[in-house]
């Protein structure tokens, strides 16, 4: 008698863990910063502190580049609204910790993807939205041509707390030059001591040198040497250990990748949806059930395209009209000879 | 019997464990669910960036603890220079206050009124962008009696360069014994036989030829190493050899001595008018001289009111030195809570061992000043 309640209760416990089990896999799918973020109503966003192109404000508080345009395509994704995003500036110092400190969901704020950060300080990087390297800025009349010309003694400005400044001891010691770094935590403060002489270089990622050269006094004066020395692919990050939300980011920036290749903008999603390619049609949600996947509607990615853009319209809108670097270099669509490549949305 | 006392007590440390406990535990879970470890062994890993000015040899290839270490130094340094400084103006202007001359008071007032009531972080970012914009490139430097270059890139100064350094170094450190004894056998004789010794004179005499013995026949040799302009491309230009002060460091220094002086000066000040006027006139009336009153009569009463709130200014003045991060220059929480915590993702550690370093420093400052205040406090007999 005894031994049967025994057994009857571990055969109730096994049915209730794996009941639990499944209702937990079900929750898991509305992962917690989904769920919080549409009770708030809004997309928190950590960018840059002004970099023009990337994430910058304007005198009204918008917020425009293609950092930006990553978030407001998860909001677009998530809430059906791209401008429900809150914007949170940070330096670079600050940006990892607001993120795993639960201040903003998602980084966008031209990080670079690396090891130690995506594997050890609880991040997770999604994907490469700007594939760019480290260069150099110098005055033009110093004659100065090539990173070759550096001589011992040259003082370099830079962001502290950067891979930057790991490259550029890497660069400087292959070389053999003694050098003297400057860090700053604020750009716009770089910007300024190279601007007053303080040093000799302004090294940073070149889309970075492109956008801050704006800055200066006399941006004519400037110019970035040609040679790059280092990968730097940027990308959106989020926490570690929310995976619905990892694929919900990811994924969102491979929409306006993949949208570009099969030519969908945000001016003909609405007829791309009678397609006669099924890619296509699945890209607009006409076919498949791949928002499910996501814990998201069908309409999610005609959301993004509609609202937000392709990354072409995105690059084209912030960076190619705004001067800062027109020619899209690697940050071209594999199809037409850069290294733009997402895994297919089926 | 004694339950009315130690219950709250008690009730105290129960409190302040759960909290601690229940910050560390949430901190824990936090960190767990993130995928976050917690440990000190990255100090030991390899840094990876370097620093422009370290007082210790230091690159990239050495450890986190040792940038820590060059973090530390570079506080230290600034601070020292900080703090002797703002006393020297903080004397010199809190006398100026009360001065009979109406011109010299004003402008002292006029100063401290204007430096004290100016956030010290704008007066730093005025003092290193006003120095970067007014200096000149390395090119156009006047130079200074022939060898000083203040420039944009720095303060070029000679440097000395040694060889038998160790002789030089310890033939100061038995000068200043010697003086020590010296002081020690003039106040016996004073005592005993109302003497007086020309301890002052002594003293620089021994100072001077202790070292110079040294080079005599201790073989310690000394040459001036003065910097020399170098070219580094068509347009720019450096200095090289000598000793480079930068000009972070400079614009900090000034900026925090200058403001600090204000409150010394307004505690010199203070304390100068908190001596009774009795006292001065009763030492005037015993025929001492103006000098003899200052020092022996008004100064070690002062001294008694300055030096408390003094420390706090030279406490206020080392925490201060934290806002160089503003600057470029490399202090403990440029380096350390900065780039370190940048590269390595360790906030927490590092933030608590930068915390720690400075409640250290803080502590250590005011151990100093209290044995001073001590020492120069009424003896009751």
């Amino acid at each position: 008698m005894f031994k049967l309640v025994k057994r009857l209760t571990s055969i109730v416990a096994m049915f209730a863990v794996l009941f639990t089990f499944t209702t937990e896999t079900m929750a898991a799918k509305k992962s917690k910063t989904l769920k919080n973020t549409q009770k708030k109503g809004f997309v928190r966003c950590g960018v840059s502190q002004g970099l023009p192109g990337f994430s910058n404000a304007d005198a009204a508080g918008n917020w425009t580049g293609v950092d930006v345009d990553v978030c407001r395509a998860v909001a677009a994704a998530v809430l059906g609204d791209a401008s429900k995003v809150k914007f949170t500036p940070l330096s670079a110092k600050e940006r990892f910790t607001a993120l795993t400190s639960n201040e903003i969901d998602i980084l966008s704020r031209n990080t670079t993807w690396t090891l130690s950060r995506d594997a050890d300080i609880g991040l997770t990087f999604v994907g490469v939205n700007f594939y760019d390297g480290q260069g150099f800025m110098v005055r033009k009349n110093s004659g100065i041509s090539s990173v070759n010309d550096f001589k011992a003694g040259v003082s370099a400005c830079t962001n502290l707390g950067t891979t930057t400044e790991l490259n550029m001891r890497d660069f400087f010691n292959s070389k053999g030059i003694k050098y003297e770094p400057v860090t700053f935590e604020k750009a716009d403060e770089v910007v300024a001591a190279y601007d007053a002489g303080r040093c000799d270089t302004y090294t940073t990622d070149k889309s970075g040198l492109a956008a801050q050269r704006i800055k200066l006094s006399n941006p004519d004066d400037h110019m970035v040497l040609p040679e790059t020395i280092s990968k730097e692919p940027l990308g959106p990050v989020v926490r570690q250990g929310d995976s619905v939300w990892e694929d919900i980011v990811r994924w969102s920036l491979n929409t306006m990748i993949e949208a570009e290749e099969y030519g969908v903008t945000s001016a003909n999603a609405d007829m791309m949806k009678t397609s006669d390619n099924p890619a296509v049609k699945r890209l607009v949600g006409a076919e498949g059930e791949l928002g499910a996947a996501l814990g998201l509607d069908n309409e999610w990615s005609l959301r993004i395209i509609k609202q937000v853009g392709n990354y072409g319209e995105s690059y084209k809108r912030n960076i190619a009209d705004t001067g800062i670097l027109p020619d899209r270099g690697p940050n071209q669509l594999w199809t037409k000879g850069g290294i733009l490549y997402v895994p297919p949305a089926r | 019997m004694n339950l009315k006392k130690i219950l709250p007590q008690l009730l105290t440390i129960v409190v302040v464990v759960l909290i601690f406990g229940f910050f560390s535990y949430n901190a824990q879970v936090n960190m767990d669910n993130r995928g976050i470890t917690f440990g000190y062994g990255f100090l030991s890993q390899e840094s990876s960036f370097d620093v422009q000015f370290s007082l210790i040899e230091y690159d990239g290839s050495h450890s986190y603890f040792r940038a820590y270490l060059v973090g530390l130094l570079n506080t230290i340094l600034v601070s020292v220079i900080g703090i002797v400084f703002a006393t020297i103006i903080g004397v010199v202007v809190g006398i100026a206050r009360l001065s009979k001359n109406y011109l010299i008071e004003r402008t002292a007032a006029v100063y401290v009124e204007f430096f004290r009531n100016i956030p010290l972080l704008l007066q730093i970012f005025f003092w290193y962008f006003a120095a970067l914009r007014a200096l000149p490139l390395p090119e156009k430097a006047e130079p200074m009696l022939g060898v000083f270059f203040l420039t944009i890139k720095g303060f070029f100064v000679p440097a000395f360069v040694w060889n038998n350094l160790d002789i030089f170094i310890y033939s100061i450190i038995a000068a200043i014994i010697s003086i020590f004894f010296v002081r020690l056998y003039a106040k016996k004789k004073q005592e005993n036989q109302g003497i007086q010794t020309p301890v002052l004179l002594i003293s620089i005499g021994l100072l001077a030829v202790l070292p110079l013995l040294s080079f005599l026949i201790g073989g310690a040799e000394a040459y001036v190493e003065i910097p020399v302009i170098k070219q580094l491309s068509q347009s720019s230009f450096t200095y090289e050899g000598g000793l480079k002060l930068p000009p972070e460091l400079i614009s900090l220094a000034l900026a925090l001595s200058l403001y600090t002086a204000t409150f010394i000066a307004e505690n010199v000040r203070a304390g100068v008018q908190g001596v009774s006027k009795g006292q001065k006139e009763a030492a005037a009336s015993i025929g001492l001289t103006p000098n003899q009153i200052l020092k022996l009569v008004v100064m070690p009463q002062a001294l008694r009111i300055i030096i408390p709130p003094t420390t706090n200014q030279y406490l206020n003045l080392t925490k201060n030195s934290s806002l160089a991060a503003a600057i470029a220059y490399p202090d403990l929480v440029l380096i350390f809570a900065g780039t370190a915590l940048m590269q390595t993702g360790r906030a927490i550690e590092i933030v608590s061992i930068t915390m720690l370093t400075y409640l250290s420093l803080s502590i250590s400052i005011s151990i100093l000043m209290n044995w001073y205040n001590k020492k120069i406090a009424i003896k009751e007999k």
